[in-house]
């Protein structure tokens, strides 16, 4: 561990790392232990639903929190002893979006621009440029207050973007808003990753961390319970997912039974569709066969590669997007604990 | 694998920096007055409506004619809506705390004591235009300043100097109530009765025994008097000393609180 001198790892590669990272809060273990390496250039999405940790940990490594144990460090500068320097890599966009009200939009990015050491025309023209990019040169003038969810959350990230962080923080950056938005929101993510920026992106939404991320870590109270690209994580459960759907839905029990003479476990059926998990592709034709034998016509037969969900449901016996009452005041007591 | 040629960055804020960041800091919380006039309205209005209710509706009975009243209450009513306003600094706080605009200012790499000095600095020309607008407002009505610039700007001194001293209360309420509104609890159920129980506003001989007892401890009092003196004349240096080491006494107590609370934030 570097002690107060500023000495970059050398033969250090990752933009972000944690060891061990604890943090409680009563009885509470917001993080129990979370290790994470992120190389530089990478996307990670860090997966869990609320109360998981994932602002716990986004908050150690932007320097708001202290670790009761464990470290971290943003390209080799350690998060709690040298944050200062930390600070002057990273950017950081919260839930909620942390812009002031009052303020106009210009207003907002020139006071960052001037925080950083910009020159007054500097910090303008970086604000003028910001603003642009993200769609909201014609709002700039309007106080923020004005703007809607998704104009807001545009002008946060702008706002983090000032100082051309190397490594961004972007905590649950969609929730609350709509596609439309949000698909708008993944534009801006994507070109932030075409210039090489390192981004940890937490999110709830499976599809987000499908769509974005290069590496998943999946987060469940405090601990990260598996790791992967999106494809890794989906081989895990060690399963295909075979849907077969008649056409007619009274013959649906007819299907089940057949699913499960073959397969060997009892298929889930919902949505006018059978369902089951299925390890030997060989099953495929001997079900077909077996339905037209009974003269039974599928409308639907597919073999695919089981969603981020039912990875989702399989490690942690529960849904991400599930939001569970007594989840939520852990992530209220985050906020300022 | 190439080593990272990252430059290295700087390890601290250096003093020049430092100011810099808080001068931007302040003019965050001033230019906020040009797109919410209200509060500055609200900053105007309430010691404006004080003034005119006091002198024209109670001026007549508690003084027997209300130029009388309004040469003694003006100074009061000074004091009363600077200390009410060194709350605004709990307010702005706590508000960016709860909308997280502090956590992305903690984050940047500026100096950890530039969003509450920044803020302070606003505040306290805050208190200057209120200053300035309520004794112009009474100079309109008929309050005459007796003992020159001199006295003037001794009053503004002393209570800018007062509120600075509260302001690390202030500090502390916004650190730790839970949302804006408990502040404004604050002023109303503390400030309010704390500022009416003195001599800001009407001679404490008129208060029942015990009451008036209290007045003459309540620095309220002390800081009246002094202000009363370094504008219509009257003994100065006696309140302006004791409204001083009440001040004195305010940060020794919660200044070090305030500081511990905002390391910890921090």
């Amino acid at each position: 561990m570097p002690s107060g001198r500023v000495v970059p790892m050398t033969g250090n590669h990752y933009a972000i790392e944690a060891q061990g990272l604890v943090k409680r809060y009563g009885e509470t273990r917001a993080l129990d232990g979370v290790d994470l390496a992120v190389p530089a250039g990478r996307l990670l999405g860090v997966l869990g639903p609320n109360g998981a940790g994932k602002t716990t940990a986004v908050r150690i490594l932007a320097t708001l929190l202290t670790p009761d144990a464990g470290r971290a460090s943003v390209h080799g500068f350690d998060v709690t002893s040298q944050a200062h320097q930390v600070r002057s890599m990273i950017g950081l966009t919260g839930q909620y979006a942390a812009v002031d009200e009052m303020l106009t939009g210009v207003e907002n990015l020139l006071m960052i621009g001037r925080l950083l050491g910009l020159s007054r025309g500097d910090a303008r023209r970086r604000a003028a440029a910001l603003l642009e990019r993200f769609h909201l040169t014609d709002a700039g003038g309007r106080a923020a207050k004005t703007y809607s969810g998704g104009m807001r959350r545009r002008l946060d990230l702008a706002a983090s973007l000032v100082g051309s962080p190397q490594v961004l923080f972007l905590d649950e950056p969609t929730t609350g808003l709509d596609p439309r938005s949000r698909t708008e929101l993944w534009g801006v993510v994507r070109g932030l990753m075409a210039d090489g920026v390192t981004v940890l992106l937490t999110t709830q939404y499976l599809e987000e961390a499908d769509q974005l991320a290069d590496d998943i870590v999946v987060f469940d109270h405090g601990k990260v319970i598996a790791s992967g690209t999106s494809d890794q994580l989906k081989a895990t459960t060690g399963a295909q997912v075979l849907e077969v759907r008649p056409a007619a839905e009274h013959q649906l029990p007819t299907v089940s039974a057949v699913v499960e003479e073959v397969v060997g476990d009892p298929p889930e059926v919902s949505g006018g569709r059978v369902t089951a998990a299925v390890r030997d592709p060989a099953v495929v034709p001997a079900i077909v066969r077996r339905l037209d034998d009974l003269g039974i016509i599928a409308s639907e037969l597919t073999l695919r590669k089981s969603s981020l969900d039912e990875v989702f449901l399989a490690l942690t016996g529960h849904r991400a997007e599930e939001r569970e009452a007594g989840d939520e005041k852990v992530d209220d007591l985050e906020v300022y604990a | 694998m190439t080593a990272m040629t990252l430059p290295a960055p700087p390890r601290r804020v250096s003093a020049g920096a430092t100011v810099s960041q808080t001068l931007t800091l302040a003019w965050r919380s001033l230019v906020q007055i040009k797109h919410n006039p209200w509060e500055l309205l609200d900053l105007s209005i309430q010691p404006i409506m004080f003034l005119l209710l006091f002198t024209y509706v109670f001026g007549g009975a508690i003084s027997g004619s209300t130029g009388d009243y309004l040469q003694f209450a003006l100074p009061g009513l000074l004091v009363q809506n600077a200390l009410f306003y060194t709350l605004s600094t709990a307010i702005g706080l706590n508000t960016d705390i709860s909308k997280g605009v502090f956590d992305r200012l903690r984050s940047l790499p500026i100096a950890r004591s530039a969003p509450l000095t920044g803020r302070i600095i606003a505040d306290t020309f805050k208190q200057v235009w209120a200053f300035a607008l309520l004794v112009g407002f009474g100079m309109v009505l008929g309050f005459r300043v007796t003992t020159g610039v001199a006295g003037l700007l001794g009053a503004l001194a002393l209570l800018v100097v007062v509120a600075l001293a509260m302001s690390w209360m202030s500090v502390l309420i916004g650190l730790k109530a839970s949302n804006p509104e408990k502040v404004q609890m604050f002023s109303f159920s503390v400030m309010m009765p704390l500022t009416f129980t003195s001599s800001a506003l009407v001679d404490p001989a008129t208060f029942p025994g015990w009451l008036s007892a209290w007045a003459e401890v309540n620095p309220v009092t002390h800081l009246s008097d002094a202000i009363r003196g370094l504008l219509i004349g009257g003994a100065v240096a006696g309140p302006t000393l004791i409204s001083l080491l009440w001040a004195a006494g305010f940060m020794v107590v919660f200044a070090p609180l305030a500081i511990r609370v905002f390391r910890r934030h921090v």
